[in-house]
């Protein structure tokens, strides 16, 4: 594994090889993201992002996982035209960054690198300020579309004060309202948990599935695998400036080692494992009445069949999946919330 | 428009259908007033203006009470005349602002206006509204000229009002003795507050430049002020007197032209022509740094 992109499963993103090069057809309808070979290099000779082939399916909720410090947030500095690429190329929508900027960041909504505000603004002032910045805006729906993000994100109430006098996690939801003061065709939403406490994650998790519901290709990151990966379709992850494997989420756990765990009676575990090995099971190991075995593609639903079927006990059959987590490690050898 | 109101649906942020993303008439003025209201509303600059108000109020109360110009003999002389005449506390008081309180106000003013938003942040949100970067400087530079503007304003409406009330107004004597009627006197002060707040604007244009190069906005604060004085500093030496014409703070006082029976426009516009070319230098060089710049704060 030495970072290349493993797409699996039927989505979209699985399709990489039949996307046109760099330079060809910009963008892609079905792609509300895509980067080829995106590449940056700070002045330090730092390579924090490394031939990035990033491809987030229209409708999708893409969890862009890895730890602090594998270029997730400059790849989003990329993505919305702040960085400049030192190669490669990114798509937005319909338009290639950070030249079509202007006609797609407004349907862009984002939170890059935690909340930032006028601290001697109220949250209102603060949200009114970046309507009024956004020439596309209606301003006669200004104030109607302030208070219904505030509302959205649970602020109405401290809409008033300044931004100073926040904690943490008022910031970051005014962070998310920001992202919300329209209507719009993609979330890029970069680390929207940090500083929430358990109830405020959760609430984001809601919201970002509602926000899918309607429609919205949303775009998070996280360097806290468990907090997002429920909500998500697919899942991208990086590392060390490059992105490790990428797809849908179902396909790549079933893709990890999925094992099956089997329990018999003292007296049948030895025909049990004949059984097993017989069906094409491999690495079978036993442990008392609990054998286990890798299951590769044998549907679980086959294995106790041939067991009954062959007049055996059948206490227990239990299938265990790797958690992301578990196929992160796998991949990389490393944990994964350790900074490196 | 109600076609965009129907679009704007009453739940932000559900509604998949297309957006428009064409700008809409007013969008530059809007932004503007919105960059106006936040440089104007903020109370560090509303107290720097109220200090820079309260120096022609402190300095017509000591010539008051002493009833002697304190600072007879300094500068060019007018200063002397304040206590005949009211008017000539606008005079006064600017130049006594000149040399370091009117750059430090624009200093600040000005070095904030690009690393003060990266410092806190808000660069990054105001780029991905999106507003060009190039729009966003020029923003930033005329919120900056307000500001130096409102500054000079300050000093000189305060100068007159209490001129007036300790001094009362006469007719102007000009620097040669021969003297103009009290409107025309008005009028010439008017060309002096006009004058003098269009000298600030290289160094307004050299705030912004400094601006772009930092996220420490006090950073580029104080390296404008130090601009400003080095560039003062250079001006007395005589060895540099080649240079001299060129340099930011050269022409700074020139606005006593204005005193003279024929105002010397030749001189007033040579002042302002090197006014120009600092701020079209430092303009070029903010946008082509700012316009090109990796946003990473």
């Amino acid at each position: 594994m030495t970072g290349t992109t493993v797409a699996t499963g039927t989505a979209p993103a699985a399709s990489s090889d039949q996307l046109p090069a760099a330079g060809g057809v910009p963008g892609d309808h079905d792609l509300a993201v895509r980067t080829d070979g995106l590449t940056k290099r700070f002045r330090s000779g730092q390579v924090a992002v490394d031939g990035l082939g990033l491809h987030v399916p229209r409708g999708s909720v893409y969890g862009f996982l890895g730890p602090n410090g594998s270029g997730k947030t400059t790849t989003i500095r990329m993505l919305l035209g702040l960085v400049r690429p030192t190669s490669g190329r990114a798509w937005l929508l319909d338009g290639a960054m950070p030249e079509a900027g202007a006609t797609v960041l407004p349907r862009v909504g984002a939170l890059v690198e935690g909340p930032a505000f006028h601290p001697y603004l109220t949250g209102r002032a603060n949200l009114v300020r970046l309507d009024a910045s956004d020439a596309t805006a209606d301003p006669r729906t200004s104030r109607r579309r302030t208070e219904d993000a505030l509302e959205r994100v649970g602020l109405s109430a401290a809409a008033a004060k300044p931004y100073r006098q926040y904690s943490l996690g008022m910031k970051q939801r005014l962070g998310l309202a920001a992202a919300l003061l329209r209507p719009r065709e993609l979330l890029v939403l970069d680390e929207p948990t940090n500083g929430l406490d358990p109830q405020g994650t959760r609430e984001v998790r809601h919201l970002v599935r509602e926000l899918a519901d309607a429609g919205t290709t949303v775009l998070v990151s996280s360097h806290l695998l468990a907090e997002i990966e429920q909500v998500c379709t697919h899942i991208g992850i990086m590392s060390r400036g490059r992105l490790l494997l990428q797809g849908e989420r179902q396909a790549l756990t079933d893709r990890g080692t999925a094992h099956v765990g089997v329990t018999t009676s003292l007296a049948h575990v030895g025909a049990v494992a004949e059984v097993l090995t017989g069906l094409g099971l491999t690495e079978v190991t036993t442990d008392g009445p609990t054998l286990r075995a890798l299951l590769a593609s044998t549907p679980p639903e086959k294995i106790s069949a041939a067991i009954v079927h062959a007049g055996l006990d059948l206490v227990g059959l239990e299938v265990t999946r790797p958690s992301l987590e578990q196929v992160f490690v796998a991949l990389t050898g490393e944990g994964f919330d350790v900074a490196r | 428009m109600s076609h965009a109101e129907v679009l704007d649906g009453p739940v932000a942020g559900t509604s998949t259908a297309p957006l428009s993303t064409a700008r809409r008439r007013g969008a530059w003025s809007r932004l503007m007033r919105s960059e106006l209201r936040l440089v104007f509303g903020r109370r560090r600059n509303q107290v720097l203006l109220a200090g820079l108000a309260a120096v022609p109020v402190l300095l017509g109360t000591v010539l008051f009470v002493t009833q002697d110009s304190a600072l007879g003999g300094q500068g060019p002389g007018f200063v002397g005349r304040v206590t005949g005449n009211g008017l000539f506390l606008v005079v006064a008081a600017l130049f006594l602002c000149l040399p370091f309180l009117l750059p430090l106000t624009i200093g600040i003013a000005s070095g904030d206006a690009v690393a003060g938003e990266a410092s806190a942040g808000t660069l990054r949100y105001l780029l991905t509204v999106p507003v060009s970067r190039t729009r966003l400087l020029g923003v930033k530079a005329l919120g900056a000229l307000a500001f130096a503007g409102a500054a000079v304003l300050a000093i000189a409406v305060m100068a007159f009002v209490t001129g007036a009330a300790y001094f009362g107004l006469d007719d102007v004597a000009l620097l040669s003795g021969s003297t103009i009627p009290l409107g025309t006197g008005i009028g010439r002060m008017a060309g002096v507050v006009a004058y003098v707040a269009l000298s600030m604007t290289g160094l307004v244009a050299v705030g912004l430049f400094l601006s772009t190069l930092t996220e420490v906005p006090v950073g580029a604060m104080a390296a404008t002020v130090v601009v400003a004085i080095v560039s003062a500093v250079l001006d007395t030496l005589p060895q540099l007197s080649a240079i001299h014409g060129g340099l930011l703070t050269h022409h700074w006082l020139d606005f006593a032209e204005f005193l003279r029976v024929e105002v010397g426009w030749d001189v007033l516009a040579q002042g302002l022509a090197v006014q120009g070319a600092w701020v079209v230098l430092f303009g070029a060089l903010a946008w082509s740094r700012f316009t090109t710049a990796d946003v990473s704060s």
